[in-house]
């Protein structure tokens, strides 16, 4: 069991060393299969060591393997070791499992593109990285691979390298989760300074002990990780970068843009929950930002007209919902939202690539219409998607996910009523953007028509995932339903239970609630989108939608308080001391040449006179010694 | 025969080496070069023949015939590579053969 | 005695001088044949007789005739004027320096010594002869070899194309 942990990343690792050392070797077809069939083996372990988990429960709740020693210097020891537990458990079926599926319809959709090789050497990486980042056992591993994630974010963020703009999407997603990196880093240390231990269980257990609830030391530590979370999550105040992160190929946003990298923040809370509920004015800090963030990407989706920019409003708008659970101690109902989420997102954007796909390129939703005729899997599977995400009632899994936060949100000991008002409005906006979507690209007039029908390699993994996105809700149902908890029970044995300090009465009539305003929101959006089509379209030219739909006017901001001083500042050190004295250096060497080419003057009686005046000197010296 | 101090002989011939160097480094001519040159050799012969007579043994003496027997042969060759260089140079002059000057 | 020596030595000295200043090949090269014709004489008064003639037959009477022969040869004469204009005053100043130290150098080395005086007694060619052909045998093949390389060299780097006209006709 403990080797097939380690063996876990180990896998996607070696696909990527031998897609970076033979790729370019290696024909198209075996690098794609390569790349694939890594993910699928990882994948096949994923399932064994579910299956043996389960069997072990309840006896053994964790494991932990140790695989060598990395690092030791003085009081610091560092192994690379590999943990697994409920959590983790749950986090790594869904990277495989959705990894290898989005790695399937990657070899259709990336089959024209030159670079076909690289991309799924970074892919491997990447995945390898997020299995290290999820399964680490100390800080420090957890630290490579966030590392690892940043990096792979972005390469492939700036894929298509020849297009400047690209490249500065990408400078700019690793410039923002930079500032987390070093918050994050500061946390670490922090924690390392108190406990002397990198391991994260052992920290875990010692602080419990040793810090006080709300003690200053614990809010700092909290804090730091909050904003490491909060940068690699894409959360306000540092969300801009993902939107810009859509300027790399889908596949890309599918699965580290919607899935696995941006919810590695999640995870970092979801892990350190007993550091965080020492820290409660944090844990309200990380509700709020979730329930702000929530409501406004909310509007900036409903606000946008680039398919795959809605899309990732939109999966800003449901971390901030995992946030806003965190927050208010629903653990688990967090956790499960995250696994309905990746399934439902990554639906959404491979579905969205097969309309991009279809549609020659094209990104803007209201260039496009009526495609449902004509392509009627993807419009299928898109709706069961939208669907999902909207958190239709009783039929879908997304409803099961994020009532249960939106409950929690109220009823929990540091729920309000107001962090449920937020994420009510956030349902209603999610619900219309994303029939917006629907309605505006499958429904309505043919504008352009499909030049590319995708084969069995893309619709296969959409299939797959608009299964899971209904079917995979079912998996813990609340209270007032069913009452059937195999996944929070499941979820309990590493993650503390969430409390309940209202009335179970009341669940009833706030799940009515949310259900009548998703409703509510379909039939708006059937109103905005389908008969009134053209006010909708614009609309969407007004100033106020171009508020919304740059992002609230954030970039602005930080352009104004922290790029501009930032470049002013390089621009007049331009000619710095350090420089100087580099230019200075050579300045002389030149200098000592001219001089000393001048006595390589080819006269012969120079070089006499030289050699005397050495003899001279050397006598004199010896004689006068 | 003579009972001069040994100082004063190092010293003439000390004086005879140095006169030499002068030519050498003054000249421009190659002969005058060459010429110098021989002086200087005959003053370093001196200074043997001055250390053979106070030790009174013939080394000195065999070590001079040898200098004698290289400034022989060094002539000639030297003789020899200066009719070359006049005849490619068209001149004497010393300051014309710097193909090895160093350029800019 | 000693007075024969202050005279060799400064005639030596003196027509050293005109050597290193003279603008005349010729006469530069027969100051030089006196230079070494008191020299000779010095050799002589320093008890070393076969030395001295020697000096006379092969330095004086084969090598400096030698140098009159190329000077014969390449008309050397002709450039009286430049060297005029080459020896300037302001050119011998910095040698002369040079020189001047390497002599106060000598001056201190070899007073720092405590003085000797040369006692009588001569040193026989007799002696001489025994020393080179028992002892320093090896010394005397290898000067040998060494005068057969000259001799090589010299003829070959001496040895011209065949022309076919005289060359001071041809590069004009």
């Amino acid at each position: 069991m403990n080797t097939l942990i380690a063996l876990v990343p180990a896998f996607p690792l070696l696909g990527f060393l031998i897609l970076a050392l033979l790729g370019k070797k290696t024909s198209k077809k075996i690098a794609g299969f390569i790349g694939t069939a890594s993910i699928g083996v990882s994948m096949i372990l994923t399932f064994i060591i579910t299956y043996l988990y389960l069997h072990q429960l309840p006896e053994v709740k964790s494991y932990s393997v140790v695989v060598w020693n990395w690092l030791q210097t003085g009081s610091l020891s560092v192994n690379i070791s590999f943990g697994l537990d409920a959590l983790s458990l749950i986090f790594i079926l869904v990277i495989t499992f959705v990894g290898f599926l989005i790695h399937i319809y990657s070899i259709e959709y990336m089959d024209k593109d030159i670079d076909f090789k690289k991309f799924f050497t970074y892919m491997n990486l990447f995945i390898a990285s997020m299995l290290i980042l999820v399964l680490a056992n100390n800080f420090l591993l957890l630290y490579l691979g966030w590392e690892g994630v940043g990096l792979c974010s972005y390469l492939l963020i700036g894929f298509w390298y020849k297009d400047p703009a690209n490249g500065y999407a990408a400078r700019k997603a690793f410039i923002y989760t930079r500032t987390g990196d070093v918050a994050l880093i500061l946390g670490i240390i922090l924690l390392f300074l108190n406990f002397g231990t990198l391991n994260i269980q052992s920290i875990a257990h010692a602080a419990q002990h040793s810090w006080a609830t709300g003690s200053p030391i614990a809010i700092i530590t909290a804090l730091l990780l909050l904003i490491g979370a909060i940068s690699k999550s894409a959360q306000i105040p540092l969300q801009p970068w993902l939107i810009d992160a859509m300027a790399g190929p889908t596949p890309v946003s599918a699965l580290l843009h919607s899935s696995t990298m941006v919810t590695a923040g999640v995870y970092l809370i979801a892990r350190n929950n007993l550091l965080f509920t020492l820290a409660p004015s944090i844990m309200l800090l990380v509700a709020i930002i979730g329930a702000v963030t929530l409501v406004v990407s909310g509007f900036s989706g409903l606000a946008h007209h680039d398919i795959k920019k809605i899309l990732a409003y939109s999966t800003v708008s449901q971390i901030g919902y995992m946030f806003l659970g965190l927050g208010v101690g629903a653990w688990s109902a967090a956790v499960f939202h995250f696994m309905i989420q990746a399934f439902f997102k990554a639906l959404l954007f491979l579905g969205a690539g097969a309309i991009i796909f279809a549609m020659n390129q094209e990104h803007n939703i209201f260039k496009m219409g009526g495609l449902r005729k004509k392509m009627p899997v993807v419009f299928i599977t898109y709706l069961l998607g939208a669907s999902s995400l909207a958190a239709v009632p009783l039929i879908t899994g997304g409803f099961y996910s994020k009532d249960a936060i939106i409950w929690y949100s109220y009823s929990s000991p540091q729920g309000s009523i107001w962090l449920w008002l937020a994420a009510i409005v956030g349902a209603l906006l999610t619900t219309l953007y994303s029939y917006r979507m629907v309605f505006v690209v499958f429904y309505g007039k043919m504008q352009k028509e499909p030049v590319y029908k995708p084969g069995w390699k893309m619709k296969a993994p959409l299939i797959i995932l608009a299964f899971l996105s209904i079917f995979g809700g079912f998996i813990d149902m609340p209270s007032t339903l069913a009452n059937f908890h195999p996944l929070s029970n499941f979820l309990d044995n590493i993650l503390p239970e969430t409390q309940v300090i209202k009335s179970g009465n009341l669940e009833w009539l706030f799940e009515t609630i949310s259900g009548v305003i998703v409703l509510l929101g379909i039939y708006l959006s059937y109103i905005f989108f389908i008969k009134k089509r053209d006010a909708a379209e614009a609309f969407s030219l007004t100033p106020l939608n171009k508020f919304f739909e740059n992002g609230w006017g954030f970039d602005t901001i930080y352009d104004i308080l922290i790029v501009r001083p930032v470049v002013w500042l390089a621009k007049i050190d331009k000619r710095d001391f350090f420089d100087q004295i580099n230019i200075g250096i050579a300045y002389c060497s030149v200098g000592l040449n001219r001089m000393l080419s001048f006595t390589q003057n080819g006269k012969l009686r120079w070089y006499l006179m030289t050699l005397t005046l050495g003899v001279v000197i050397i006598l004199t010296y010896m004689i006068f010694k | 025969m003579i009972t001069l101090p040994l100082d004063i002989q190092l010293l003439f011939a000390g004086i005879l080496f140095m006169l030499g160097l002068v030519g050498v480094l003054v000249r421009r001519n190659i002969f005058f070069i060459l010429m110098s040159i021989e002086i200087m050799l005959n003053s370093a012969g001196l200074v043997f023949i001055i250390a053979s007579a106070y030790w009174k043994q013939p080394e000195g003496q065999a070590m001079f015939i040898f200098i004698l027997a290289v400034a022989a042969a060094e002539v000639s060759i030297g003789l020899a590579l200066i009719l070359r260089v006049y005849h490619h140079y068209r001149t004497l002059d010393v300051e014309a053969i710097n193909k090895l000057k160093d350029k800019e | 005695m000693n007075g024969f020596f202050y005279i060799a030595a400064g005639v030596a000295i003196i027509s050293t001088i005109f050597v290193i200043t003279g603008k005349n090949a010729i006469h530069a090269l027969l100051y030089l044949i006196v230079s070494f014709l008191s020299i000779s004489v010095i050799f002589y008064l320093l008890d070393a007789p076969f030395i001295a003639a020697l000096e006379v037959i092969i330095y004086a009477g084969a090598i400096l005739v030698l140098f009159i022969f190329v000077t014969m040869m390449l008309n050397i004469v002709i450039e009286k004027k430049k060297e005029k204009k080459w020896l300037k005053p302001r050119m011998w100043v910095i040698p002369v320096i040079l020189a001047v130290t390497l002599f106060f150098d000598l001056v201190f080395a070899v007073k720092s010594v405590p003085s000797h005086t040369i006692e009588k007694g001569i040193v026989l060619p007799k002696e001489l002869g025994i020393a080179i052909f028992t002892r320093y045998l090896p010394a005397v093949e290898i000067t040998a070899i060494l005068l057969l390389i000259g001799v090589i060299g010299a003829y070959h780097l001496g040895s011209q194309k065949k022309k076919v006209f005289h060359r001071f006709l041809e590069k004009k």
